[in-house]
């Protein structure tokens, strides 16, 4: 085998080259005097020595080499201008064991796909970047690379590379030699036997890297141009040795090969659907009611559009999730709608949240509000008239004087704020107008066991919106039973006579022991 | 034994991760933007916890080229973005479409051009539905219209995705990915095998896959570019989808996806009551347009009203789908704006008054 190798065709190369279309199959389509060809040669060889031929996947650039998989038989893809590493980030991140090659040209990498290369780079993926470097753009015509010397000629520099204008050339061994974590990287040069053996060993030493599942290897090659660049194939190796050597000097720049340990990489994605179940689907509490539970009677048989507005920190948007998590555990349709954007970044903030039984049409309450929660006066005067007639109006009468609205319009005026300051928490404002919301919605619906059903519902709501808070749940439960107090007097009619059994201490510690949480997948 | 419940309350952006995981996604590359950030928090959370791959890209670029990556690989593979987003991500969409490589994309839009706002608008239409990148190719677009249907087509996208071996595309506005709704998830799917084109499985000849999409020789891509349009061809044939709702009679057609529909529906039941036969024909797709659906209410449409959250971009499909038989109008709001329902009826009554001949 290592004959083979040495003397012979690397059996990585296909034996004649079916894959380019057109009579030539046995030669490559690469100038006289390119570097490609020979720097294919030595990854074919070190690739053919390290037995990882079925697990190398070869990223071809834009450019000249664009058609490397007419000669490897490796997995092989040519990609878009520069985005090499990102594809190879995609193709060793979803299959571990893959080694990946990233093949790439000086304008490819240095210029347009700088970013992505950088990045893969710095994140240390388990990839191999070969970077020739030949100062120009080759497949284009020979236009000036990132890497282009100072004053030299191409097709876009007919007068030279000029600095003040162009800048220097990209140095991009030395700039990823600043970052953390490439475990090697190397420039070599193809231009005479001696740095040609050099160059072989730099590949073969960054492919065992890769073997070894290592992480980020860079192999800078200084490269020939001869058809682009105008000379013989001397004058290129000159130029090689004389002029880019002193710009872009050989040499290892780091080598951590041997501190870094040989990685084996795992990959076990969980697709088994009963495992899958167990992280996505919510669990089935021991408190609420049964997913089958259809209520009834005649609550939410027509759609109740609910608008709440304040100022951001009052709890609005999650004082709409409460009540849409309530509403989908009692099997309603629920929407809830946020006012998103620069808004949510201070300021005012409003939310939505339709509860129905039918298919809820538009989620946007569109001057069709049926119960409206300000707790600001600002939320108050642009929202108040969107009520309907005969719709209900909640605010917080700690801080707003009773609004004038036309008569069929019932007004709920909570001490929501007070209540809350009493409880020892600010914060728990919204709670006490949930509990407030619980009768005007449920209580002068519902009687008996069917208020206990939804108290049920209202405290899974609650716990599921503070998870893993148990001081905060036990708060906002007091809050929940002190607002529905405060709901019922200003309805002025019976509620269910549980209310002061349940704001006591041993009654919301029995609602919120432990198993009574989800499992914190299902965070809202 | 735990019990699980299927019946959840969830974001749209949230519910789309959901029915990506519920579909064997194994990878998901994002990067952060407005209205769409949601789909990374939450890959970003559950797709480590099924030990699949999350991996925050350093651009939009970055993450549908990990995305080509992951699809060569035979895996099923995501990204999610917003307007501006998509803009960046159009290249490798075409490469997608090149390669022959299936990946599903969220675009959760916004409104524009340039920055814009990050209100809902629906004039991401045509750099999705129309092309958008470089050279001819189609995907698919799907079009949910609640939270429920996030879920749903995000499924179906992988699945016809694959099917047709061709990039397939979310679209949903910033209202339908930003709410909650109460859905059902449905059972995750069986275990898949890596698709055969993988890179490290071989061809028919014993040789190791490969993925090109440049053909030098004119004839040649002519023949390649011929077997796409074909395919594409085949697609609009059988895979055209739409909700009809009352559209039996309707005199007067809504034609409208995404949150317009919903609006559309109250503005079709508004008009009913009013005794004025509205219908609504809602594409659940929009590549390919349902072309048939809307033909099929010309026996009795006198009008049809495109309603969008754009300057007028789907009713161009809705005018070749009738062939110009009935007068199309447009009813539209944007720049963040939805049309109100009434909007919506003044547009269909005015329209019947314009399209009675």
């Amino acid at each position: 085998m290592k004959e083979m190798v040495k003397f012979g065709k690397s059996p990585v190369f296909f034996d004649k080259f079916t894959r380019r279309p057109g009579p030539i199959q046995d030669n490559m389509h690469y100038c006289p005097g390119c570097g490609h060809g020979i720097l294919h040669k030595l990854i074919a060889e070190a690739v053919a020595e390290r037995g990882i031929q079925d697990k190398t996947i070869i990223l071809a650039p834009v450019g000249c080499a664009v058609f490397a998989y007419y000669y490897f038989n490796c997995g092989g893809i040519s990609v878009s201008h520069g985005r090499a590493p990102a594809v190879g980030t995609g193709v060793s991140r979803s299959t571990p064991d893959s080694c990946v090659i990233s093949y790439q040209g000086d304008g490819d990498l240095g210029a347009i796909g700088f970013n992505e290369f950088l990045q893969a780079a710095n994140r240390g993926e388990n990839m191999t970047v070969f970077f020739v470097n030949n100062t120009n753009y080759g497949m284009t015509g020979g236009q000036m690379a990132p890497t282009t010397l100072p004053g030299q000629i191409t097709t876009t520099t007919p007068y030279g590379r000029d600095v003040n204008t162009e800048g220097y050339p990209l140095k991009v061994c030395e700039m990823v030699d600043a970052l953390e974590k490439p475990i090697y990287i190397e420039r070599v040069a193809l231009s005479t036997t001696a740095n040609i053996m050099k160059a072989r060993r730099a590949v073969g030493k960054a492919l065992d890297n890769l073997k070894a599942h290592k992480g980020f290897s860079l192999v800078e090659v200084l490269s020939g141009c001869p058809v682009n660049l105008k000379k013989s194939a001397e004058d290129m190796n000159r130029f090689i040795d004389e002029n880019m050597t002193k710009y872009f000097p050989l040499g290892c720049f780091r080598d951590r090969s041997a501190e870094v340990e040989e990685f084996v990489p795992e990959y076990a994605p969980v697709h088994d659907p009963e495992e899958v179940k167990s992280i996505l689907f919510p669990r089935k509490l021991n408190i609420g009611v049964s997913a089958d539970f259809r209520n009834e009677s005649d609550i939410f048989r027509s759609e109740r559009r609910i608008k709440i507005a304040g100022f951001g920190g009052q709890g609005i948007l999650s004082l709409g999730i409460m009540l849409a998590t309530m509403g989908k555990l009692r099997n309603f349709n629920v929407s809830w709608l946020p006012s998103y954007g620069p808004e949510q970044r201070g300021g005012s903030a409003n939310c939505s949240v339709i509860l129905s039984r039918e298919k809820i049409a538009s989620p946007i309450i569109d001057g069709e509000c049926n119960l409206l929660i300000a707790m600001t006066s600002t939320a108050l005067e642009k929202f108040k008239g969107e009520l309907k007639p005969n719709s209900v109006l909640v605010y917080d009468s700690s801080t707003l004087e009773r609004p004038d609205v036309p008569a069929d319009i019932k007004v709920l005026g909570i001490d929501a704020l007070n209540i809350a300051r009493e409880i020892g928490n600010v914060k728990c404002a919204n709670s006490v107008i949930l509990g407030a919301l619980s009768v005007v919605l449920v209580d002068s619906y519902l009687q008996g066991d069917d208020k206990m059903d939804f108290d049920r519902a209202f405290e899974e709501a609650i716990i599921d919106s503070f998870n893993n808070k148990p001081e905060v749940i036990k708060q906002n439960l007091y809050a929940f039973y002190e607002g529905k107090k405060a709901g019922a007097k200003c309805f002025k009619h019976g509620i269910s006579g549980n209310i002061d059994k349940k704001a006591n201490d041993d009654a919301l510690n029995e609602i919120i022991k432990a198993d009574n949480f989800r499992d914190s997948s299902t965070d809202l | 034994m735990v019990e699980y419940n299927n019946r959840i309350l969830l974001k749209g952006n949230e519910a789309a991760v959901y029915g990506a995981l519920l579909a064997n996604c194994d990878c998901f590359f994002g990067y952060p933007i407005t209205p769409a950030s949601e789909i990374a928090h939450t890959a970003a959370r559950l797709f480590p916890k099924l030990k699949r791959v999350f991996v925050q890209a350093e651009s939009e670029i970055g993450a549908i080229n990990m995305v080509i990556g992951a699809a060569a690989m035979g895996k099923r593979a995501m990204t999610g973005s917003s307007g501006l987003g998509i803009s960046l991500k159009q290249e490798a969409v075409s490469y997608l479409a090149a390669y022959e490589l299936p990946a599903v994309i969220l675009d959760i839009t916004r409104s524009g051009p340039g920055l814009g706002n990050i209100g809902p608008e629906q004039s991401d239409y045509f750099q999705v539905v129309k092309g958008g990148g470089h050279g001819g190719y189609r995907c698919l677009v799907f079009t949910p219209d609640s939270v429920q249907e996030m879920c749903d087509m995000t499924m179906l996208a992988f699945d016809l995705a694959e099917k047709y071996r061709m990039p397939a595309y979310v679209m949903a506005d910033g209202v339908i990915g930003q709410m909650m709704e109460s859905l059902t998830l449905p059972e995750p799917l069986p275990p898949r095998e890596d698709s055969p084109w993988a890179l490290n499985k071989k061809d028919a000849e014993g040789n190791a896959n490969m993925l090109t999409t440049i053909y030098l020789e004119h004839d040649e891509l002519e023949e390649v570019s011929r077997k796409l349009h074909a395919k594409y061809e085949k697609v609009k044939q059988t895979e055209q989808r739409a909700e009809n709702y009352l559209t039996g009679d309707a005199e007067v057609v809504l034609c409208a996806y995404g949150v317009a529909a919903r609006v559309a529906r109250r503005a079709v039941d508004v008009l009913r009551k009013k005794g004025i036969k509205a219908g609504l024909v809602r594409p659940l797709m929009v590549f390919p347009f349902p072309e048939n659906a809307l033909k099929d209410t010309l026996s009795h449409a006198r009008a049809i009203v495109a309603v969008e959250l754009s300057a007028g971009q789907m009713i161009e499909d809705v005018k070749l789908a009738v062939e110009c038989r009935v007068p199309v109008s447009l009813c539209c709001r944007y720049g963040g704006n939805i049309p109100s329902v009434a909007e919506i009826c003044a547009a269909a009554e005015n329209a019947l008054k314009g399209g009675a001949r």
